[in-house]
């Protein structure tokens, strides 16, 4: 029953958001504005070197042109010895990951220390980054491959088990419960019911942990950890920066090559 | 309940790959390059059997871990942290226009070739190398760190913000079109909510990665606490460096955690 | 021969999901269990094999007292009784034959399984059963590419593998359309007479527990309040059993004339 001669609507208030998260959202810019103030104002550095930085890149791009390939073939021979190092290295860096794993997931550790254990390893060796593992290994075992593979297995280690811990914990619990109905032991279940659910995250993050090692890989040997880092430095070191340029695309191949061939994995084996 | 005379089916699992060839094949393929890689490798043998004793040498050292030094690995770990949060920032903004130009829905042609070459040019380089680029170029200090991470920061944000404006509702887009909006307008109001969540949560990765990135530029002199590691290192004051891991591995789990219930929350 | 006695069930402190129940089912016997949701018959069932820890009481199975078995014992009791999902719970990456014979994994070692080299009898028996049911053509596709009857049946032959001395169905046509339905419920109707073997399923469609079984359970609200043959299911049976479902009779009405408050967001 609305009378025609009604009075104009109320005069009601409409905000996008509440009061408290008015009050939330003002802190937080506040927050982030006070941190970026601070961090600019207090960092080590001359800002008008800051500005003059596209200057300055430029000029050590024009240096670099046109690029040098006559050094090729050591060139070439550095790129494989590269591809060799991120292949070997996350090969062993799967297997070892897979034991881990299976303690670190909630769903499949035989015990709480076994939980605490896996997790620990995980963490360490995914906070550790790649070039500090080389470090210590190059530290440990001297300069050369050895402490290149070793550092890309101990911090692919940590990115496998995550994932595949992840994966182990996110199946689908009811092909487990069907499959212990039937009487089969832990060890049957886990093989029937639980490792083909996990199967096609295994093969992606194994392909792409590989991907990232073959990037990591190339700058193994600024630390002295083998691979092409070693003849980048060296060039580097010497001005030749025609030379760096050619490395430098030698390296861009071998990315793109990774990258192509990883996808074509992807599609292939999931 | 037999159904007689049912002779005898034999069974095996279907192998992965059909082809007997192709599948010997790419074991023996696999076995002769495992053996080709381990024996074109160079190992040192002598220099790696030292190895163990000296492990054992440097653990030695290693422990316990000493602070002694801790104002110089405050400095260090204070200039990472600035490093981080001011490449995360720079990053942030100008990978706003460069993912706009490298998302095929909104950006004509050669706008997106040249936006999607930026970005792979910037993620093809591990950021080592772009930092041992930038020390050279503007010389030691956290100066190339930033501008290191800066990079860093926008292959990897514009890439997945490129990846989320290519996803977004055009719905929405159409929508606030048919009002008679402007392109900005538009933009703000039906382009920006959409991908605004993923740029907030892109950010705060981001910040957690730059973070621990910066820890690693500091090796080849761009700043940070990663030159103070170094230092440490080339000195063989093994237990201040193992001080300073210890505080690189705390301070990455703290951001770790952090970041990722900050995401959840803003999700 | 199944003996239920006194089955009690109660998580935590709550109110418990089964209160002390009673039930026998001797063999060659299809019995069905119906009831409202939450009336525990799923419950039930996942005591028998001890899916779910009963708090207390007895279920013994040919003499075999199930309720204290633990570990290897507790699998070997497994191995004989069989059961069949509401939602076919098949490995969906592996094939149907490899879903078959994982009914038979309480009776290999582990290098057969790993290795898929099962006796060649088991091999046999699963092509029998596959062809009872109408499967053995799909032997070697995967799980998920069959359909929802299909899967069932996939589930009821891997079941059957085990050489079971029981047969329990936990709402086994509940994702299926009608007519799957009824072929499912006809299947385990004849296989109970085949095999001479009990069968006790839950079904939450009273017509075709009238139809396929030869007797019905009635519980509500973890209690057994009708046990008898389908016939004698009549109207005030049924009222007893679902009328006033719980979940009406727990929320209190909403009070007249109130407007829900919706926040700005």
């Amino acid at each position: 029953m609305v009378s025609r001669a009604a009075a104009p609507p109320a005069h009601r208030e409409w905000h996008r958001y509440t009061p408290g998260q008015r009050l939330i959202r003002f802190l937080s810019y506040l927050l982030v504005v006070a941190v970026a103030v601070w961090a600019i104002g207090d960092v080590d550095i001359i800002w008008p070197w800051f500005f003059d930085a596209p200057n300055a890149m430029a000029d050590l791009f024009g240096r670099m042109v046109p690029p040098d390939f006559s050094r090729m073939d050591a060139i070439v021979a550095a790129l494989l010895q590269t591809l060799n190092i991120a292949t070997i290295a996350t090969v062993f860096a799967v297997l070892l990951s897979l034991p881990v794993a299976y303690i670190a997931a909630q769903n499949t550790t035989p015990n709480r220390a076994c939980l605490w254990l896996g997790r620990f390893i995980l963490v360490s060796s995914r906070s550790v980054n790649t070039l500090i593992w080389a470090l210590l290994f190059v530290a440990i075992f001297g300069p050369g491959v050895l402490a290149g593979i070793l550092a890309i297995t101990f911090r692919s280690i940590g990115f496998l088990g995550k994932l595949i811990g992840e994966a182990i914990e996110e199946i689908d619990r009811k092909p487990v419960e069907a499959i212990e109905a039937t009487g089969a032991s832990r060890g049957k279940v886990i093989l029937y019911a639980i490792v083909p659910q996990v199967v096609p995250t295994f093969f992606a993050v194994s392909i792409l942990r590989w991907d990232i090692n073959l990037r990591e890989s190339t700058v193994l040997g600024l630390v002295g950890a083998g691979g092409i880092g070693l003849l980048l430095q060296g060039a580097i070191d010497t001005f030749q920066w025609q030379t760096v340029a050619a490395i430098l695309l030698a390296i861009i191949a071998l990315v793109l090559v990774g990258e192509a061939v990883s996808g074509w994995l992807r599609r292939k084996v999931i | 309940m037999s159904a007689g005379g049912t002779a005898a089916r034999r069974w095996r699992k279907p192998p992965l790959i059909r082809n007997p060839f192709l599948r010997y094949g790419i074991f023996l393929a696999a076995a002769v390059y495992v053996y080709w890689a381990l024996s074109t490798l160079p190992f040192d043998w002598e220099r790696i059997q030292e190895g163990l004793p000296r492990a054992a040498r440097i653990f030695q050292g290693a422990f316990p871990p000493s602070f002694e030094r801790s104002n110089l690995l405050i400095k260090g770990f204070v200039e990472s942290v600035q490093i981080a949060i001011i490449a995360t920032i720079f990053g942030l903004i100008i990978s706003v226009p460069v993912a706009f130009m490298a998302a095929r829905n909104l950006a004509p042609m050669p706008v997106y070739l040249l936006g999607r070459a930026i970005v792979i040019v910037a993620r093809s380089f591990h950021p080592v190398i772009v930092a041992i680029l930038f020390v050279k170029a503007v010389g030691f200090g956290p100066l190339a760190g930033i501008l290191t991470l800066t990079v860093y920061s926008l292959g990897f944000v514009a890439k997945l913000l490129a990846e989320r404006i290519e996803e977004i509702d055009w719905g929405q887009v159409e929508a606030v079109r048919a009002t008679g909006a402007g392109y900005f307008t538009t933009l703000l109001y039906a382009v920006f909510p959409q991908i605004m969540p993923r740029q907030i949560g892109l950010g705060i990765y981001q910040l957690d990665s730059n973070l621990r990135a910066s820890a690693v530029v500091g090796i080849v002199g761009a700043g940070g606490i990663g030159a103070t590691l170094m230092n440490a290192f080339g000195r063989y004051d093994y237990d201040f460096a193992l001080a300073i891991t210890m505080v690189i591995i705390a301070v990455i789990l703290v951001s770790e955690a952090v970041s990722g219930r900050i995401r959840k929350k803003i999700w | 021969m199944l003996t239920i006695t006194n089955l009690v069930k109660r998580y935590g402190s709550d109110e418990p999901v089964l209160r002390g129940l009673n039930l026998t089912v001797p063999g060659r016997n299809v019995v069905s269990v119906i009831g409202a949701s939450g009336a525990g018959k799923s419950t039930l069932l996942r005591c028998i094999n001890r899916l779910v820890e009963p708090t207390s009481g007895e279920i013994e199975l040919n003499g075999v007292k199930l309720t204290s078995l633990r570990g290897n014992e507790l699998r070997q009791a497994r191995r004989r009784i069989g059961m069949i999902f509401q939602g076919f719970n098949l490995v969906d990456r592996l094939t149907v034959m490899e879903n078959v014979l994982s009914g038979r994994l309480g009776y290999v070692s582990f290098m057969r399984a790993a290795l898929r080299r099962f006796p060649q009898d088991d091999i046999d028996r699963a092509f029998q059963l596959m062809e009872r049911v109408g499967i053995a053509h799909y032997a070697n596709k995967r799980a998920d590419e069959l359909s929802g009857g299909e899967r069932q049946r996939v589930g009821v032959v891997r079941a059957l593998m085990q050489g079971p001395e029981i047969l329990l169905a936990d709402e086994p046509t509940a994702s299926l359309d009608p007519k799957t339905s009824e072929q499912i419920m006809s299947l385990l109707r004849s296989l109970s007479e085949e095999l001479s073997l009990p069968v006790l399923i839950n079904i939450h469609n009273v017509a075709e527990a009238k139809t396929y079984t030869d007797r019905i359970v009635g519980m509500r609200f973890g209690r057994i309040i009708f046990d008898g043959p389908p016939d004698s299911l009549d109207d005030e049976a049924m009222e007893k059993i679902y009328g006033g479902t719980p979940a009406e009779e727990r929320s209190a009405p909403l009070p007249e004339g109130r407007p829900s408050r919706v926040a700005a967001s």
